[in-house]
């Protein structure tokens, strides 16, 4: 990847230590990751050492440093969403995706996640597709989940969510 | 009043669009824009488990709740109830004059926090304005000194709402007083605990009010600029932050000479990274200054905090109470709650709970009064096992301790936390030591790596309690547990790694005898933890409906049309795909452990 045009972002700072946070999640929302050149520029126009904005942006679960997959599914993993069967939703989207927990497929068509707790726990358990939350799922509603959502099948839809 | 008509409410907050509220808002606006009504969107009315939720208020003022709502059932609430007048039995969860589980939700709860949830639109300061907002933030601008505001906040008592209940007043005092050019006010919003979701509502439902109170705590200790720290995972309610700062500065309420008085406050909000740490105050002020987000023990943030600077950090809920203590005296605050945790307690309930929702209490009330008389009960008709409360750093209570008290000081004795407030019920098929897993697995994931005792530590707690439940726990690994346990409450710096192995000491205090039936009767009693499982058909039960044949992944399941399906133990891997799918009406797929495991796989290989 050649130099990126990080310069809009860029325009909105001052180039504080402090903005560094809220930068690296410009980028990333723009990019979205963190490649090697963008922490690059992000070091010239903060003026501080790249290993140290490495450092950083490592230790937030916010940032991911390889390419994403165009669908994202995010399981939450919070405690009312454990003790109400979160560990089975993994393991089912993890088949219907054919991808581990934490990866991206090779096509960069899905990337599947455990994400902490959304904050929906009284509808437990829930995981997010893309920007949509869907609550109350079960093993067999994942499968009618990803038809639906990922693959684009049209399916009856018994699935309770909408995008917030 | 102006004008007799209906008013139509919708809760829209995260929770109630995940269930499906934006469907029935945009059926409402589309129906009633014909009659003339705009349908108000408004915060949680802590009702999660009825979501999506529509409320009716009649031109005579009674109001009418409806749960579970979808589109076509808005569509029947304006044809029925707001055109004809005539509410619909079927969809009611709360009507003038009925007492039932519904009403008896509210009925034990006492709501100051809350209490304008369900009736202010949180995207409109208007809303805010009309009932009494910045009434109190105009009371101390223009008749208090801040030492008099820092003085009635003594009086009521206010104890922080994070979890750790300092008394509030001293920390403002403490800021006052040091010594620095400049002040800071922060608000803690990054509620990282699993299972929590409190600090979410009140940033959703009422963002004014936590504004308010920060404005004046600011004026309190001299402060001229405010950071509000906020979860990235909570999109909505940085959405509704951001509008609630730029309505409040159009009105004069944040920036320069504040409503005329010559005050100043700058407020802005800082987005999380997602780090629980972040959560601990000396981590989070770190975060905020382009850091990794490491605790450090001292000086405290009241002395040096942001860039060595004097900072006042608070709760969200600590900041939203003090605008109606102010509006109505400390005294009346210390009146509510008990001598030593005054005021309410806002708790998420959720879990194996009937009704899961958000609720406000007096402090001083029993575990019995939340879990039973609030919350309904255990769901589906089973046995309590345990509430978990505080998150990763609290506790799990067993039945014989729901008489205790909710408050600050009580629950720390029992072995558990205040923590924010998340509260999760847990029943007879949670194991114990798969809830510890989980709480150490979750600590594991989220230490921040300074100290080796929690670093390590965890990791090393994680490992033993994950051979208890895989059948490879020894009775020494009891002892070790503890002993590790302690180490790491000791040797590490911040109240997170101090407070990480609560979880695996209160379930051994509680529920020593399930890790005990793990390790010497290979066997898990909530019937859990797959190595311990051996699923088999019950034949008479089996109506040979081929679900769990077509399903199994190992292809273990052998049957036909009217033949009673069995399983081959020799295939099956205990996924327990087959205990899932099998129709509720049946129930024929049956799971033993221990003993009777044992009978079931005399003969068969694995």
């Amino acid at each position: 990847m050649g130099k990126l045009d990080l310069g809009a972002i860029f325009s909105r700072y001052e180039g504080t230590r402090s903005d560094l946070i809220p930068i690296l999640q410009d980028t990333q929302s723009l990019l979205g990751y963190l490649p090697v050149e963008s922490l690059n520029e992000i070091s010239n126009f903060l003026s501080v050492p790249v290993n140290e904005i490495y450092g950083v942006a490592t230790f937030y679960s916010q940032f991911h440093f390889t390419r994403q997959g165009k669908n994202q599914v995010k399981v939450c993993y919070g405690t009312a969403c454990h003790v109400k069967g979160a560990p089975r939703l993994i393991e089912s989207f993890e088949q219907q995706l054919g991808i581990k927990c934490g990866t991206t497929s090779e096509n960069y068509e899905h990337s599947l996640d455990k994400l902490a707790c959304f904050g929906c726990c009284s509808l437990a358990p829930v995981a997010m597709v893309n920007e949509e939350i869907f609550a109350q799922l079960t093993p067999d509603k994942v499968s009618l989940l990803v038809d639906i959502k990922i693959r684009g099948g049209e399916g009856k839809s018994g699935l309770r969510g909408a995008s917030r | 009043m102006p004008q007799a008509a209906y008013q139509v409410r919708v809760g829209l907050t995260s929770c109630g669009v995940a269930a499906g509220a934006k469907a029935a808002y945009v059926a409402l606006r589309a129906d009633l824009g014909a009659v003339g009504i705009v349908p108000q969107g408004i915060g949680c009315i802590g009702m999660c488990y009825n979501e999506p939720l529509v409320e009716v208020i009649t031109p005579q003022g009674e109001r009418y709740v409806y749960g579970n709502v979808t589109a076509e059932d808005a569509k029947q609430i304006v044809r029925e109830h707001v055109v004809k007048g005539v509410p619909i039995e079927r969809l009611l969860v709360l009507r003038p004059g009925r007492e039932d589980a519904n009403s008896a939700f509210l009925q034990k709860q006492h709501h100051v926090l809350l209490k304008n949830f369900g009736i202010i639109d949180p995207e409109d300061i208007e809303s805010y304005l009309q009932a009494e907002g910045y009434v109190a933030l105009k009371k101390v601008l223009t008749t208090m000194s801040p030492t008099e505001v820092i003085a009635e906040i003594k009086v009521s008592g206010l104890r922080g709402r994070g979890g750790a209940g300092f008394p509030t007043h001293i920390k403002m005092t403490a800021t006052r007083q040091a010594k620095g050019e400049k002040r800071y006010v922060v608000c803690n919003a990054d509620e990282g605990d699993p299972g929590a979701f409190m600090d979410r509502s009140v940033l959703e439902g009422n963002p004014h009010a936590l504004l308010e109170g920060m404005i004046i705590a600011a004026y309190a200790i001299g402060a001229e600029h405010g950071y509000i720290y906020v979860r990235a995972e909570y999109p909505m309610a940085v959405s509704r932050l951001k509008r609630a700062i730029e309505q409040a500065a159009r009105k004069n309420i944040l920036g320069a000479n504040i409503l005329g008085t010559g005050f100043n406050f700058k407020l802005e909000i800082f987005q999380g990274a997602g780090a629980f740490v972040c959560g601990e105050v000396s981590a989070m002020l770190r975060s905020i200054e382009g850091l990794r987000g490491w605790p450090k023990p001292l000086p405290r943030p009241s002395e040096s905090g942001l860039w060595g600077m004097p900072t006042l950090a608070n709760n969200v809920k600590t900041f939203a109470f003090i605008p109606e203590i102010i509006n109505r005296g400390g005294e009346w605050f210390a009146g509510i709650g008990t001598k030593t945790s005054p005021g309410t307690a806002v708790f998420a309930l959720a879990g194996q709970i009937k009704h899961t929702g958000l609720i406000e209490v007096p402090m001083g009330i029993t575990l019995q009064e939340v879990i039973y008389d609030i919350g309904g009960g255990v769901a589906g008709g089973l046995a309590f096992k345990a509430v978990q409360i505080g998150g990763p750093s609290g506790g799990c209570l067993p039945k014989t301790r729901l008489d205790l008290k909710v408050d600050f000081d009580s629950l720390l004795g029992a072995g558990a936390m205040m923590g924010s407030g998340g509260m999760i019920v847990l029943d007879e098929t949670s194991c114990m030591v798969d809830i510890a897993k989980y709480f150490v697995g979750f600590s594991v994931d989220e230490s921040c790596g300074q100290c080796t005792p929690c670093r390590e530590g965890t990791q090393q707690l994680l490992k033993i309690l994950t051979d208890i439940t895989n059948g490879k726990g020894s009775e020494e690994d009891l002892v070790l547990l503890e002993e590790m346990s302690k180490a790491i409450s000791a040797g590490s710096i911040c109240g997170l790694g101090r407070t990480a192995p609560n979880p695996v000491l209160s379930t051994l205090r509680y529920f020593r005898s399930e890790y005990e039936a793990h390790i010497k009767e290979e066997a898990c009693p909530a019937l859990h933890c797959k190595a311990f499982l051996a699923y088999y058909i019950d034949a008479e039960k089996c109506k040979a409906c081929g679900m769990c044949l077509k399903e199994c992944p190992e292809k273990a399941i052998s049957g036909e049309k009217r033949v009673a399906h069995v399983i081959d133990q020799a295939k099956c891997t205990t996924c327990g795909l087959c205990f899932t799918v099998c129709p509720d009406k049946f129930k024929a797929v049956m799971r033993v452990t221990g003993q009777q495991k044992r009978e079931l796989l005399k003969g068969a290989k694995r």
